[in-house]
């Protein structure tokens, strides 16, 4: 187990590596420097600014100042927002995308679980037809359609929410976008759930299980629910990751001032430390929600030992 | 080549032969959803083709009498105009056509290297293999959509750099599955008669193992299609795809969400298209695996 654990944690070094590597050389392929600016600069300042930043160096030198930063946990300056670091600006949005990815995936989760063994249990019941929908919704409605019909519905027709806005406090701002990245999230756990229990329901445990009289109840709370449950930790992975697809297009829809909307922003001011900056935040943290699910399968799985 | 078999007994099998293909079109076709979704595709296509030609109106052509109006027959502003009095039927259409070709385009490059890169990794095998499917394994790993707004930030928003952005990140699944069926097909018995009858190595590869994996390739593009426009769609709608006036269905949908309040036409009508296109895609995909792969089922 701490030998796979050692090599999963050195295999996302190379998978970080790359892309920063290859986002800071598609960063100096552009042509212009930080500091070509209209406004006319000393020579002095010009050299002082250099300097500060190791721009008179060659390529690879600046590329391990960079790395060099990056390890000590500095983005950056922003190019655009005068006086503020990427560290500022990620510190004020982050917890504001962690609260809504967060509780979203919470919510998916715990929902699609209970979704899935519901529809496994009694297939072709209204929890099953619910989970067909859903799926069919979530796989071809694209999230900028579902959000605006969501805001139509439950800002416009019914005036009970905010349509956009964000309110560190007021959770009514909270529901929309939640309620958006969850239903985006909820059909495919509950796809896997449904399907992975009705295929350990059918397993010779549970059939041992039942024959000595456990009642269904019993049976599948104590033994079918844990093994069931493996698919859907491995399918976390993907979903997290797509979600921060989803979480962009999101923020970007009911103008929520997160991390999404911070590199949205960021891209067409074209603030390229900015967005420099956060890629290689949001891969890491990708990067790192991948490992820790794998570690969790491993953990989980009494048939994968390493 | 000598032939094992008597003339007589192929002939007399003939009448009853049927080629994969062939059976596989008949169960398409038999897929009553999958037939639908065609014909409707077809007609998105056709629409998206040649409306703006047959329209009295042009997609960037403002008229300062009919601003914001909402569907009308007068005047044939069937999907109503926009806030600068652009005919949004037209722009509908118009962006359609951007958003398909985008998708075609797309699909056909990722395609490409998706079948190339399994290929390779599968036959060579070794080293070479582990190494590629590495480099898969990392590009999973990383949040495509953050990628995509770093290249068009950095490179700018051209057309056809849009195309290679989507298609750079599209490629893996289809690389992976191809891999796999090369390694399956490599060790199969035929590969092994032809090999030992004396078959030279690209005949294998061209008359046994690609036609093998030609069913596979066929159903993972069009598994690809409706994410490459979805992803082209999320581009758009964040402002990084084409430009103003150029359009394409996620900037109409963009458009569409800041005036839903006052003119919800704005987004129904590409909001539709775009959702349509995508069911019918995924339907018509649904479609391809039940034929080609009834094992699959």
């Amino acid at each position: 187990m701490w030998k796979y654990t050692l090599r999963r944690v050195l295999a996302t070094v190379p998978a970080l590596l790359a892309v920063i590597t290859i986002c800071y050389l598609m960063l100096h392929a552009t042509p212009g420097g930080p500091f070509d600016t209209e406004r006319k600069v000393s020579a002095a300042v010009l050299a002082n600014l250099q300097a500060k930043y190791h721009l008179e160096l060659p390529l690879w030198q600046q590329y391990l100042y960079y790395l060099n930063s990056l390890l000590h946990g500095d983005l950056g300056a922003s190019f655009r927002y005068a006086d503020w670091s990427v560290n500022d600006l990620v510190a004020k949005a982050l917890p504001v995308s962690l609260t809504i990815g967060g509780l979203s995936m919470l919510i998916a989760v715990a929902l699609g679980v209970s979704l899935g063994i519901w529809a496994a249990l009694r297939q072709n019941s209204a929890a099953d037809y619910l989970l067909m929908l859903l799926g069919s919704v979530g796989s071809a409605v694209p999230s900028f359609v579902l959000g605006p019909v969501l805001v139509m519905v439950f800002a416009i027709w019914l005036p009970w929410l905010p349509s956009g806005g964000w309110s560190d406090h007021e959770v009514r701002f909270w529901v929309l976008p939640i309620a958006l990245l969850t239903l985006i999230n909820l059909s495919t756990v509950g796809r896997v759930m449904r399907g992975s229990l009705i295929e350990v329901m059918s397993s010779n445990f549970i059939r041992t299980a039942r024959a000595k009289g456990l009642p269904m109840r019993i049976v599948v709370l104590r033994h079918a629910i844990r093994p069931a449950l493996l698919p859907v930790v491995s399918v976390l992975g993907p979903l997290a990751i797509s979600s921060i697809t989803s979480a962009v297009v999101t923020e970007t829809l009911f103008s929520i001032p997160g991390l999404g909307k911070l590199i949205v922003n960021g891209a067409s001011n074209r603030d390229y430390t900015l967005v420099l900056g956060l890629v290689i935040l949001v891969t890491l943290v990708a990067v790192l929600l991948n490992l820790l699910v794998d570690l969790a399968y491993a953990y989980l799985d009494p048939k994968i030992r390493y | 080549m000598p032939t094992l078999i008597p003339k007589s007994a192929t002939e007399s099998a003939e009448p009853a032969q049927r080629s994969p293909w062939l059976d596989a079109r008949i169960r398409f076709v038999r897929n009553r959803a999958a037939l639908a979704s065609l014909l409707i595709l077809v007609c998105i296509v056709f629409a998206c083709v040649l409306g703006p030609l047959l329209l009295p109106y042009s997609y960037e052509d403002t008229d300062w009498n009919q601003m914001g109006i909402a569907p009308t027959l007068t005047g044939w502003h069937l999907f109503g105009t926009d806030e600068l009095g652009r005919d949004l039927l037209v722009r509908t259409l118009v962006g359609g056509r951007i958003s398909l070709t985008v998708g075609l385009l797309a699909t056909l490059v990722s395609v490409s290297l998706g079948v190339a890169w399994g290929a390779v990794a599968g036959f060579v095998g070794g080293r070479v293999d582990a190494l590629m499917m590495r480099i898969v394994d990392i590009l999973y790993a990383i949040p495509y959509l953050l990628i995509a707004i770093m290249m068009v930030t950095i490179l700018g928003r051209d057309f056809y750099l849009v195309v290679l952005t989507i298609s750079a990140f599209s490629w893996m699944d289809m690389a992976r599955v191809v891999r796999g069926q090369t390694l399956s097909i490599r060790s199969k018995e035929y590969v092994e008669a032809a090999r030992a009858i004396g078959v030279p190595t690209w005949r294998i590869i061209f008359s046994h193992v690609v036609p093998n994996l030609l069913g596979i390739v066929v159903i993972y593009t069009s598994i690809t299609v409706p994410g490459v426009i979805l992803t082209e769609s999320v581009l758009s709608f964040l402002g990084l795809g084409v430009q103003e006036p150029m359009t394409s269905w996620g900037v109409l949908i963009h458009d569409g969400a800041n005036v839903m309040a006052s003119s919800p036409w704005m987004i129904w009508f590409p909001g539709a298209a775009l959702t349509i296109t995508l069911y019918c895609a995924n339907f018509i995909g649904d479609g391809m695996r039940d034929a080609l792969d009834p094992k699959e089922r």
